[in-house]
């Protein structure tokens, strides 16, 4: 009997994990992989893949300790990372762009402006702005919305838009662009940034570059015309072989490209 | 303290006499003794090695050259410069190319969401409790008593997501606050998790009084309330702090509320309507992604460590003063 219950616990875990591939990483791209995995998973009904988020340093991390087999990311590996990687792995980690995605701004709906320089937000996110007034809305402190450092559109805005600099520290970090979107809605005077997917319920503020508005559209994303776009990643810690690369292959073919449209990023063609 | 044999005979029985049923139950008693001892060594033992781990996780920080030149106890608590031109201040911003890794935020922002917490949950939870045990009719007591204690079995997620919800919204509409997310309301949330903590030792220390004090009191002419004041509340001044103190240990290791509730923004600034960032909480948020073996990963441990440090000087304070004041209680000087 005790035997048994012993066998029990050895076995249960192998089991579970035989062909099993686990995905994880970036909270923007969680949704996609996941609908990904699912229609994969239908077509594959053999191969089971497990998908979950909590941010792509998260993802990152999980890849360094071998927990999971692909890392999902928002962002392109840090260098530290990937040393990281290497002295644990002996190779450095094998990028895969999947999809593009825009960085949107938000404000809430009842906000006048729809249109902000990049020099304005960047120094809204600094600190150096803190009035609407300033770049010409009302006379009312902004708030300010952020993600916690753990998110890769954090480290997206802060090397892209503040160039490396330092979020004003009077930015409320939330954990999820859900609860940034969530947040704007409910206060006039907020703004907060996060993956064009979620942007529902808000006003999406346009960049303004000259005399041009630019809207975080999928035509300007894929062009690059939006300034502030940026591709998704897939990280692994060899070149994909088996399972994993069967899973890949679809993702960037033309049925996994659709689903990319369908969840509301962009296809990389 | 010997533990007394379980069946009376043995108990009487002359050493010499012993039957081989009493010298089985002696030993029965002896393995049952020396349990009980592992269990409560076991108790020790983990929390030594809870101790050892997490200091060992933050010892970097101050023998490693790298991390000391990321995050040295000057980086930690000192001014630093944040951007060129700009008065040196505290921040807390781990992931940066500079990281900047200020203990002074988070120190204030765990003061000032605790100090709301506990100036609204004690006076609120003693007077609940001096209330039960002196003046409530004993059926109201037999209702308010279970109703306040289920409210510590309530998950503080619960009550984070009611303090995110609700009181947020509340506090913003009432006093029109800039921040709809504040040390405020991270504060009151926090109370309504406390409150019960305080409630019920407090009234346990207010029922263990003995009856004998109240009526030589009365006897002496005092009203009820007197009694209660000059009598009630010194006799049970132990209990009370010792009530004060498992709160302040509530609060200021509370995660959950926080987390959701004070909006996390890392703000120097005594006022109570700012965002603010707790130590618990920035554990708790970062420490998912944090790279293993950075200075960002010991400092969280660090803060581990002083929060470790906070509670524990606290209950020796706390103990120190209840011995004196059982003593002086006792008519001893």
């Amino acid at each position: 009997m005790k035997r048994a219950l012993l066998s029990l616990f050895v076995l249960l875990p192998s089991l579970a994990f035989a062909g099993t591939v686990t995905i994880k990483g970036s909270d923007t791209l969680v949704i996609l992989a996941q609908r990904w995995a699912e229609e994969f998973m239908k077509k594959n009904p053999d191969i089971k893949l497990q998908v979950t988020g909590g941010g792509s340093g998260t993802g990152i991390s999980a890849l360094i300790n071998g927990t999971t087999d692909i890392a999902t990311s928002s962002r392109p590996i840090k260098p530290a990372e990937n040393d990281k990687l290497k002295e644990k792995n002996k190779a450095l980690a094998t990028e895969i762009a999947v999809a593009k995605d825009g960085v949107t701004f938000y404000v809430n709906e009842k906000n006048p402006l729809s249109s902000l320089t990049l020099e304005q937000l960047k120094k809204i996110y600094l600190g150096d702005i803190t009035n609407w007034n300033e770049v010409g809305g009302p006379d009312a402190p902004i708030a300010l919305y952020s993600r916690e450092n753990s998110s890769g559109t954090y480290v997206f805005v802060k090397d892209d838009l503040l160039g490396g600099g330092d979020y004003a520290a009077t930015a409320q970090t939330l954990p999820g662009t859900a609860a940034v979107v969530n947040a704007v809605a409910k206060e006039k005077n907020g703004i907060g940034y996060g993956g064009a997917a979620y942007g529902k319920g808000i006003k999406e503020l346009k960049i303004k570059t000259g005399a041009e508005e630019i809207a975080p559209t999928e035509a300007n994303v894929k062009s690059g015309k939006y300034p502030l776009s940026r591709s998704l990643f897939f990280y692994l810690r060899a070149a994909p072989t088996g399972e994993v690369k069967a899973f890949i292959d679809y993702c960037l073919a033309k049925d996994g490209q659709d689903v990319v449209t369908k969840v509301g990023y962009f296809p990389l063609h | 303290m010997r533990t007394l044999p379980l069946s009376a005979p043995t108990l009487i029985a002359p050493r010499s006499l012993a039957s081989p049923r009493a010298r089985a139950n002696r030993l029965r008693e002896k393995a049952a003794e020396l349990a009980i001892t592992a269990v409560g060594l076991s108790g020790i033992a983990a929390l030594i090695l809870i101790v050892v781990f997490v200091g060992r996780e933050a010892l970097p920080l101050f023998f490693d050259p790298q991390q000391i030149k990321e995050a040295g106890l000057g980086k930690l608590f000192l001014p630093q410069l944040l951007r060129e031109g700009k008065p040196l201040g505290f921040m807390w911003q781990p992931v940066s190319n500079v990281p900047k890794v200020s203990m002074i935020p988070l120190l204030v922002g765990t003061l000032k969401v605790t100090v709301v917490a506990m100036l609204v949950a004690i006076p609120l939870g003693l007077s609940a409790a001096l209330f039960a045990s002196e003046f409530a009719p004993r059926r109201a007591r037999e209702i308010i008593k279970p109703v306040i204690e289920l409210l510590a079995g309530i998950p503080s997620v619960v009550i984070g997501f009611f303090a995110l919800m609700v009181i947020a919204s509340f506090t913003q509409d009432t006093f029109g606050l800039q921040y709809r997310l504040s040390a405020l309301v991270a504060g009151l949330g926090m109370a309504i998790a406390i409150v019960p903590v305080v409630f019920t030792v407090a009234e346990d220390a207010f029922t263990a009084v003995p009856r004998s004090y109240r009526e030589a009191s009365l006897a002496l002419g005092a009203t009820r309330w007197e009694t209660t004041w000059r009598v009630v509340l010194p006799a049970a001044a132990p209990g009370v702090l010792a009530a004060c103190v498992l709160a302040f240990g509530r609060a200021i290791g509370e995660t959950m509320i926080v987390l959701m509730a004070s909006g996390n923004a890392a703000i120097v600034s005594a006022s109570l309507t700012d965002s603010t960032r707790t130590m618990s909480a920035t554990i708790a948020a970062e420490m998912g992604e944090v790279v293993f073996g950075s200075a960002h990963y010991s400092t969280l441990f660090f803060i581990g460590v002083q929060l470790f440090a906070i509670t524990a000087v606290l209950n020796l304070v706390a103990g120190a003063w209840v011995r004196r004041t059982v003593l002086r209680l006792g008519g001893k000087p």
